[in-house]
């Protein structure tokens, strides 16, 4: 192995020095319980309370709107399930989603159908932007929630957040945003963005995993998703996880300092679509700009995505793919499925997720031990033979 | 999800890779829609000995394993011993395999099936046997 590249970031993100350096005095001195009220808790208070405003601050929103949860899951969870309960008694029991939402997303909506509600699953276009004709006819007095990605987790989309915010107002609906692969990726400013509600998860970012949060405007109402203590002004039990809020704290405030640095970010994400795709019967996966700026996802035919990660692994290259045959599920990627892809082509998917600690030569490196990885595995398929021969006959 | 050294050696290294041009006996398994799909090509010779064999696969790593092991199983073989092999005896050649990647196995099994079933086409011999592993897959979810 010359070299080691991490190009899986969107997956999770190793915890950076700065971040782990502010957590590690909630773990030497304050350990207390910001509940109590005593020295050693009124101390974690207020480290607590300081990280909130903090937080408050990154996103332009107020301290009493943010929520610490334990992760990006239980965030979404908590919006849809808490969204469509409280709407339920104001004879709103319909909800609408895409088809490419991430499954924290997806089955949380599955849930609510058995439970009564009916959702709407909008698709999108060939790139992976919500059809917004298509949302506008499900939108009614009936919709509970409006439950759109910020950016799609696979191809790097980017939704219009801001105008589907606007139907679904118009309509009476709620609108809550999975924003856990945009924050630190595209700038984000709740004063100036109406959704009711938006979901992070720190370990995308630099912070641990084990770390959420949802934020809740001021005078939106949801259902609890767990009851226990006063905690999150009463929306919320559980302990805080005071080391992990301060890590999350200090992530979120790095990434918005970051931001800058993303174009250099996009070029490296450019270059390699640009090197990626020339490889012949490739094809770039998601909108050519409007997409996160570290997202690359390329199609290659006749090869298939795991043998192609665990070649890459070998290369010393950390990738994904949204292949059948890389999940316990065995079914390809339904977001492949909702842009256009079909089943056998979905299987040769390469995700690629690069963050600022890549480097140019990093990409250099990508673009070096792609190409063989794919000739190798063509030269022992099947298909690649079938493909081979049609061109000869032509 | 973690392959065994001995699939990770098979795949990295697989055996037995190519075609055999006017092979007595090709068979093809699987569809592209599933993620999977190999040919295999025996060379047979006038005493009913596979005196060579050759697979092509597009699928995981567990599928070139699968496809390699097979290979190595049956050469040097009778067709008649060829049509015992099967899915179980595949994964024990390869220290076993992750759960969702028995079909792995039970496609390799039908791949050499379907290409003696060729081979028996060709010469005008009846197919005797079974084209599919009698192996029930576990419930993929």
């Amino acid at each position: 192995m010359d070299r080691f590249v991490y190009a899986d970031n969107a997956a999770t993100t190793p915890v950076s020095a700065e971040v782990f350096e502010a957590m590690k005095p909630c773990f030497e001195t304050v350990w207390g319980n910001p509940s109590s009220l005593h020295t050693k808790g009124r101390e974690a208070k207020k480290v607590l309370d300081d990280a909130r405003a903090r937080i408050a601050n990154v996103f332009s929103c107020r301290p009493d709107e943010v929520y610490f949860t334990s992760c990006g899951s239980e965030s979404d969870n908590w919006a849809i399930k808490g969204a469509a309960h409280r709407m339920k008694a104001k004879g709103r029991t319909h909800i609408v989603t895409t088809k490419i939402e991430h499954h924290a997303v997806l089955y949380t909506c599955q849930a609510l159908e058995k439970e009564g509600f009916t959702v709407t699953y909008v698709g999108v276009d060939g790139d992976g932007v919500v059809n917004m004709d298509e949302l506008k006819a499900a939108v009614d007095d009936k919709t509970a929630l409006v439950a759109v990605m910020y950016a799609n987790n696979e191809i790097g989309t980017v939704e219009p957040i801001a105008e589907i915010t606007e139907i679904a107002h118009a309509a009476g609906a709620l609108m809550f945003t999975d924003a856990v692969q945009a924050v630190g990726n595209v700038p984000i400013d709740l004063s100036q963005l109406k959704v009711d509600m938006l979901s992070l998860s720190g370990h995308k970012l630099h912070a641990p995993k084990g770390i959420g949060m949802l934020f809740i405007r001021k005078g939106v109402f949801i259902d609890n998703l767990i009851d226990g203590g006063g905690q999150e002004r009463r929306k919320r039990g559980g302990t805080e996880n005071i080391p992990y809020i301060v890590g999350l704290a200090k992530a979120l405030e790095v990434a918005k300092e970051q931001l800058p640095d993303l174009t250099r970010v996009a070029a490296m994400r450019d270059r390699l679509i640009e090197g990626l795709t020339k490889i012949p019967y490739s094809k770039l996966n998601g909108h050519r700009t409007n997409r996160l700026p570290g997202n690359v996802n390329v199609g290659f035919e006749c090869i298939e995505g795991e043998s192609m990660l665990l070649l890459l692994d070998m290369e010393g290259i950390c990738a994904s793919t949204g292949s059948a045959c890389s999940s316990e599920s065995l079914e390809p990627s339904h977001v492949l499925l909702a842009i256009g892809v079909p089943h056998e082509k979905a299987h040769g998917s390469l995700r690629l997720s690069i963050s600022h600690e890549t480097t140019d030569a990093d990409i250099d490196y990508i673009l070096e031990k792609v190409p063989p990885v794919v000739a190798r595995l063509r030269d022992m398929s099947p298909l690649w033979e079938n493909v081979q021969k049609s061109n000869v006959n032509q | 999800m973690q392959y065994s050294e001995k699939v990770m050696d098979h795949f990295m290294h697989p055996r037995n890779v190519g075609e055999i041009e006017n092979a007595q006996g090709v068979g093809v398994v699987g569809n592209a829609k599933c993620g999977d799909i190999m040919k295999m090509y025996l060379e047979i010779d006038e005493n009913d000995v596979i005196t060579d064999c050759k697979f092509k696969t597009f699928g995981c790593g567990a599928a070139i394993a699968t496809s390699s092991m097979a290979t190595e199983l049956i050469k040097g073989h009778t067709v008649k011993e060829a049509l015992t092999l099967t899915n179980k005896a595949v994964v024990e050649a390869l220290d076993g395999l992750p759960p969702v990647k028995i079909h792995c196995s039970v496609l390799a099994e039908e791949a050499v099936k379907s290409a003696v079933a060729d081979y028996y086409k060709k010469i005008g011999r009846p197919i005797d046997f079974n084209m599919e592993s009698d192996t029930v897959v576990p419930e993929e979810k």
